[in-house]
């Protein structure tokens, strides 16, 4: 009996089931050791790099800095004993490997130092802001969780049909544009609508629930439109793979079909997309609170940025960090749970 | 494609005529509108728009939209200036860590994915500090935070061209990792550099923008777009165009570069188009278009599991016209009865076989005068009984196992799946099922595999347990679409005496698809030959050599050689007249 190499599939499955192959049989490989252990423990000494890296350089951003730092921040009109103390204070006086040990112990006992313009400890400052930042930036992210997954799987189911260009053409232009406005330019049109024009919502400020409705949407609109964008590429996919055809096959219900055959299918994609995307969201709050006047870190980001506030900066940027390589966390720690294919031991 | 064509498609027209426009008011606009956009009028300050000032005017009686268009130069020059930075920058990161030795080349790529996770404006912020809130400030500072990415790119690209034949003959010829990386590598990588740096020019703009708003990168008395909306903003309430007017300009920039970004990209546009293609020629698991008439009902013994008669299916194509693939196939399969189809690729035979089994999706028109299953009519819509027992009593084995079982699933999720809905079992009762049924197919430690993934399975333990999954109702007809095309020689063997078993246990009927006629007439006990979209012969399995008249089903069995062949001579082709238009059909799909 003679084997002939398998001829090209010519059913209509044919193409997308031979890309899924080559995908999953790239899955199939990899480390056969408790791969899902050593992932994690790649993942997790990828975050302590990526922690002493953010560390090392918002220590070394004063002194990056061209000419003298201090001079820098306090101005042309500073008096010279005023430079002296607050270079002092900064400990910039000391041999910078000392300064470094200061450094990383106050991170550790949580101690950011003080504000060179206020005074105030940067540890309290950040206290005041971080939840704003966080409401703002998780109720926004949920927003467009929520919205994009039924969204993406409705366009995918929808436009499997034939005969349905115009629609997709809608859709994908609809997406495309809220994917190309960055989300501070969507800020101003829809306090200019909604604010302005029908004067249904208010134009800044926070506090009420009606507060958070503008920020929410101009923060959430993009993402939203990108990641029901990758869920529709994804589901579309997975919509003509052969072992959909076994689930219609064994003639389950449509819910089956779809939450359990198809859903946990397009969730890695999804999953990292929405990781990606919510560091993205995490650092337009910066933006998307000083247009709304909401009293997060980004308000207290901005002004220190301009007057070269180094101790606030600095901690602003290990908290941001923290939070983006949190997230960054969860997501892998998510995606070793739902995804049981091997796929992210390659990452 | 060439250069020509990308300028007439839609994105390459819109970004020519997006160029010059911009061009335009680049270079000509601050002369033309220098005056209208610079000299305080302070009577006129605080206008809403009108003709004469579209976007009205600002605190100081200076019309904004002139203030736009004046600004163009100023934020275009930067957005370049940025992009110019990150791209520099990028090619010379990515193309150094390529010929770096290995370790710190490891080093390299692994601090280039740590600045990968953080997000742009974050970086912009850092860099905006140390060097302090100006225009070339913040220009570096984008640019810079721009360069992990393209970095990135470059690094990517480069390492793949970088394994490729020229390059390692020129490197057995003696050219130094320079000469390699400028003559041989950065040309071949140059086409996607140029589209990903349209498309960096896009996002460094709208990051400008958003920077020169927060007030750390263009400042006063200069101004750019992001300056302007900054001004605008803080008036929305008088005037709403004061903030959208830049704003517009902005987002039309964006858009510019974007279309720039498509045009020059050969693979992008057409990547998308795929991706929709895609998505139409999906399988749906809904209703299918139907154009039959409807026959009597009930099953009675004698009569066959499964019918079609003048089975017609037919697909749209791309130009409005209608391709028909099937045309009056009509197979009768009795209880019990091993029936094989056998025919090249785009013969029919699959379409027939998923035709039978109503698996057809909506892009398919079918076309039947008869077509039962077990008693059921599926011309007509099915109840949910009838899915039941559709469910229960007719299953199905495709030729590639690893993509017909579903790797987001355990086995046991997916064999106790008719047993629980179909049969209404509890859980434990329906896994004892799904444990029987692997043991059936000859799957040792059962119970244990049934929590473990398709990817954790050989491939012909995979189509066993496929066999086993249909093994899991009370299969009357199990329909195997090429089963074993996809397994090596010996593991062939395994699984056909795996299905032999399952017919006898169950008494199933099956319905078994090759273009393998040796294994086809071993297998069944009758042979329908297909060409083209319909049956040629109707042959008896034990007499194929003998009875088969047609020319195809003699030209299909010449191939094969027996006891008798003549070793010294070469096989037999099937003639191209006869293969000629199979072919054909199977390019057209």
């Amino acid at each position: 009996m003679t084997a002939t190499p398998p001829p090209a599939v010519a059913d209509m499955a044919g193409a997308p089931t031979a890309a899924l192959a080559v995908r999953a049989e790239g899955r199939a490989r990899g480390p056969q050791l408790s791969p899902r252990a050593a992932f994690l423990l790649r993942r997790i000494g990828r975050l302590l790099v990526s922690l002493v890296v953010v560390v090392v350089a918002s220590f070394f951003l004063v002194h990056l800095v061209p000419g003298d730092p201090v001079r820098a921040a306090l101005g042309i009109q500073a008096s010279p004993e005023l430079v002296a103390a607050t270079r002092t204070e900064l400990g910039l006086d000391k041999p910078i490997p000392v300064q470094f040990l200061d450094y990383v112990t106050n991170l550790l006992r949580g101690d950011f130092g003080d504000s060179i313009r206020t005074g105030r400890p940067v540890a309290e400052t950040i206290g005041q802001r971080f939840p704003a930042t966080v409401t703002l930036g998780v109720l926004s992210f949920l927003v467009a969780l929520l919205a994009a997954v039924p969204i993406g799987i409705g366009a995918a189911v929808a436009l499997q049909r034939p005969g349905r260009k115009l629609a997709d053409s809608l859709i994908s232009g609809t997406l495309g544009m809220l994917i190309a406005v960055p989300g501070f330019l969507l800020a101003v049109g829809l306090i200019a609508l909604f604010a302005v024009q029908l004067r249904w919502l208010p134009a800044a400020g926070w506090g009420s629930p009606q507060d958070a409705v503008l920020p929410i949407l101009a923060l959430a609109l993009g993402p939203l439109a990108y990641l029901a964008r990758i869920v529709q590429v994804e589901m579309s996919g997975v919509l003509g793979a052969t072992y959909m055809t076994t689930a219609r096959a064994k003639r389950l219900p449509g819910r089956l079909v779809y939450l359990r055959h198809a859903l946990p299918n397009i969730i890695t994609a999804s999953l990292t997309v929405s990781g990606l995307l919510l560091s993205g969201m995490i650092a337009g709050t910066v933006l998307i609170e000083t247009i709304f006047a909401i009293p997060g870190m980004g308000g207290v980001m901005v002004p220190a940025v301009g007057a070269k506030d180094y101790p606030i900066v600095q901690g602003l940027v290990i908290v941001y960090a923290l939070i983006i390589l949190g997230v960054n966390l969860i997501v892998d720690l998510i995606l070793v749970t739902v995804d049981p294919r091997s796929s992210i031991t390659e990452g | 494609m060439t250069w020509r064509s990308r300028l007439l498609s839609p994105s390459g027209i819109a970004a020519a005529v997006g160029v010059l426009l911009f061009l335009f008011v680049a270079i000509a606009g601050g002369s033309i509108f220098l005056a209208a956009a610079e000299t305080s009028n302070v009577p006129a300050r605080l206008l809403p728009p009108s003709l004469e000032h579209p976007f009205g005017t600002d605190d100081l009686g200076r019309d904004i939209f002139a203030r736009v268009l004046v600004a163009a130069r100023v934020s275009l020059l930067l957005t370049l200036g940025a992009t110019a930075v990150s791209t520099v920058g990028g090619i010379a990161y990515g193309l150094i860590a390529v010929i770096l030795p290995r370790h710190v080349r490891r080093l390299a790529t692994g601090l280039l994915d740590i600045l990968l996770a953080f997000p742009w404006l974050l970086m912009v912020l850092f860099f905006t500090v140390i060097w302090g809130a100006s225009a070339t400030s913040a220009m570096f500072a984008i640019g810079i935070s721009g360069i992990p990415f393209m970095a990135r790119l470059v690094y990517n690209l480069a390492s793949s061209v970088s394994g490729r034949d020229y390059v390692r003959a020129a490197r057995v010829v003696g050219v130094g990792p320079f000469g390699i990386l400028v003559r041989h590598i950065l040309p071949n990588i140059a086409n996607p550099l140029f589209v990903n740096a349209a498309a960096t020019a896009s996002v460094t703009l709208l990051s400008f923008a958003g920077l020169s708003f927060l007030g750390l990168g263009v400042q006063a008395p200069e101004y750019d777009w992001g300056r302007l909306l900054q001004d605008g903003i803080t008036r929305i309430y008088v005037n709403p165009l004061a903030a959208i007017g830049p704003g517009i300009a902005v987002v039309l920039a964006g858009l510019v570069f974007t279309f720039v970004s498509e045009a020059l990209a050969d693979t992008r546009g057409g990547g998308r188009g795929a991706v929709a293609r895609r998505a139409l020629g999906a399988v749906s698991p809904t209703r299918r278009a139907r154009g039959a008439v409807a026959s009597r009902a009930g099953a009675a013994p004698g009569e066959p599991i499964a019918e079609i008669a003048d089975l017609r299916v037919a697909f749209a194509t791309a130009d409005g016209g209608e391709v028909e693939r099937v045309r009056g196939v009509s197979v009768r399969i009795q209880p019990g009865e091993v029936v094989g189809i056998v025919g090249e690729s785009g013969s029919g035979k699959s379409l027939t076989a998923m035709a039978l089994a109503g698996l057809l999706g909506p892009d398919a028109r079918i076309d039947t005068s008869t077509h039962r299953f077990d008693g059921i009519d599926m011309t007509r819509p099915l109840t949910a009984a009838d899915r039941s027992t559709l469910g229960v009593e007719l299953g199905m084995v495709f030729q590639d196992p690893l993509t017909s079982l579903n790797p987001a699933l355990t086995i046991g999720r997916q064999l106790t799946e008719v047993p629980e809905v179909h049969l209404k079992m509890s859980r434990g009762a329906a896994r004892a099922h799904a444990t029987a049924a692997l043991e059936a197919v000859g799957i040792a430690d059962a119970a244990r595999r049934l929590g473990q993934y398709p990817h954790q399975f050989s491939g012909g333990m995979r189509q066993r347990a496929m066999i086993g999954q249909a093994l899991t109702g009370r299969p009357k007809l199990i329909i195997a679409d090429e089963p074993t095309t996809a397994l090596d020689v010996t593991v062939q063997r395994q699984v056909m005496g795996v299905l032999r078993r399952a017919q006898r246990d169950t008494g199933a009927a099956i319905v078994f698809i090759s273009h393998d006629i040796a294994l086809v007439s071993a297998f069944c006990d009758r042979v329908l030959v297909m060409k083209d979209g319909i049956v040629v012969e109707e042959l008896d399995a034990e007499r194929i050599r003998e009875d088969a008249t047609h020319p195809y089903s003699r030209a299909l069995l010449a191939c094969l050689p027996d006891m008798t062949s003549d070793r010294t001579r070469p096989l037999p082709v099937i003639p191209p007249e006869v293969a000629a238009s199979a072919l054909a059909e199977e390019v057209g799909v």
